[in-house]
């Protein structure tokens, strides 16, 4: 295969194996989490401390700081999944499958979050903890899609198979992603549109926002930071009848 | 392709106590709610369209298991997936037959279970049709469902776990027109939804399968 050995894919493949990746992710994961940590923190006593009350809503509007980062971070995650599946199904690198199978519980965690910290802000905002409104029900479905995930990666016992059903199953739900992104542009929803645009107006008052960013990047680079750490204990489990585990983890020679 | 579908057909012919028992299941799904909920008529002719989507779902999820589970164990998959017949010919026969049997079979039950929920008899020909196309939708997407799964030893549950949150869009589609119709606004917009989904996911989901089942076969 003349193709596969071109440098850049030489290069690639290198990186891209198990033990390259697992050493070169400790710093990476270190930093993210420190920063990220960090930033949450800062954004998070900004938000709840300084940030002015809304006109409207008072101060429960606060909870924002919670549910925008939980909510954007989750969709990432599914977007990032989709990637990682198509990688894994056309060019079949096993990293791919390895930060697949560490995403699921994290985009899980998130959307849950999402999910339980928009049903506490709907209580005081429109009376109800839960409505069946297009963009909530489209986010529970991606919660059942997740839980999905896991339960066939925990089904199948052989690993590459679990992997690519995996796969297969996050490319099929990834249909779900587009209608909960236009959900409240598509329809009318008790849900309010997009406030935060990139192109466009922003409908947001400085103070209010400037906190939200912040949170919205910390809770990236935490989210990142997990997936990084949680990818190379995968690396480890998967690989612990190599050598360089064994050597990595001082277990040769003992038994 | 019909020499496919003969096949399925003649498979499925043989087995044909096995596909009553989907049916018989939709009956009883359907007679549970008047006694959990109300017997009252006009209640029940708001609930009705729901009703009957809800039990048509899940007796669907209860047949969708089969699809694969005897040409897996028999080997004949191997033998289909060898002899260069390709693999989504055979799974789109899969998916017509198991809509004849199942699909099919539940939509011309449901003027019956209608009657028994108090849908007015006007709405009738419009059930019909929704569920006819439903029903083809979810045998479609539950052939990617069953196929993921088809390996695998204890799988009904599973495949009910996977396939659901697939299944969400066509019930509110399908349910919207009839409650449309209920209320006399005009149903055509979530009845061209449905049939849009009902095209585009015959025309991807063979492939998407013989994907999946390649996987299992290769195993």
């Amino acid at each position: 295969m003349a193709f596969s050995m071109t440098p850049v894919w030489r290069w690639f493949h290198r990186w891209t194996s198990p033990p390259n990746f697992y050493r070169i992710a400790r710093p990476w994961a270190l930093g993210l989490m420190l920063v990220g940590g960090v930033a949450l923190l800062v954004a998070w006593i900004w938000g709840l401390v300084f940030a002015p009350e809304d006109y409207l809503q008072g101060n429960s509007y606060r909870i924002i700081f919670v549910h925008v980062p939980s909510a954007s971070a989750s969709l990432a995650m599914y977007l990032s999944m989709a990637i990682l599946a198509v990688i894994s199904l056309v060019w079949k690198i096993k990293l791919a499958d390895m930060v697949l199978r560490q995403c699921i519980p994290v985009g899980l965690t998130l959307t849950a979050l999402a999910l339980i910290s928009g049903a506490i802000w709907g209580r005081p905002t429109w009376g109800v903890y839960w409505i069946w409104d297009a963009r909530l029900t489209s986010m529970l479905v991606q919660l059942f899609l997740f839980i999905g995930m896991w339960a066939i990666h925990t089904a199948i016992e052989q690993q590459k198979l679990a992997d690519k059903a995996t796969a297969i199953l996050v490319l099929v739900g990834f249909v779900n992603l587009p209608i909960i992104k236009w959900s409240v542009d598509w329809w009318n929803t008790m849900h309010q549109p997009a406030t935060i645009r990139i192109t466009g107006e922003t409908t947001m008052v400085w103070e209010m926002l400037a906190p939200l960013l912040l949170s919205m990047a910390a809770t990236y680079c935490v989210v990142a930071a997990l997936v990084l750490y949680r990818t190379r204990w995968e690396i480890l489990y998967r690989e612990r009848k190599t050598r360089w585990v064994q050597d990595e983890l001082g277990l040769r020679g003992q038994a | 392709m019909m020499f496919l579908l003969r096949r399925e057909w003649l498979l499925s012919w043989r087995r044909r106590s096995e596909l009553i028992n989907p049916l018989v299941f939709n009956l009883m799904v359907v007679a549970l709610f008047p006694l959990g909920i109300t017997p009252d008529p006009d209640e029940l002719a708001v609930l009705a369209p729901g009703i009957l989507w809800v039990a048509a779902l899940l007796a669907t999820l209860l047949s969708l298991d089969l699809m694969f589970r005897y040409d897996h164990q028999d080997g004949s998959l191997e033998q289909v997936a060898t002899s260069g017949t390709p693999l989504a010919a055979l799974i789109l026969a899969k998916i017509l037959n198991h809509w004849l049997f199942t699909g099919l079979a539940l939509t011309l039950m449901s003027p019956l279970l209608g009657l028994m929920l108090n849908l007015p008899i006007s709405l009738m020909p419009l059930t019909l049709l929704v569920l006819a196309l439903g029903t083809l939708v979810f045998s479609t997407i539950g052939a990617i469902g069953a196929a993921l799964v088809a390996g695998l030893r204890r799988s009904g549950l599973l495949l009910s776990l996977l396939v659901i949150p697939l299944y969400i869009p066509v019930l509110i589609l399908g349910t919207g027109s009839i409650n449309a119709a209920l209320a006399g606004v005009s149903f055509v917009a979530p009845l061209s939804a449905l049939a849009a989904l009902a095209c585009m996911a015959l025309a991807l989901a063979p492939w998407v399968a013989a994907a999946a089942l390649q996987l299992s076969i290769n195993d």
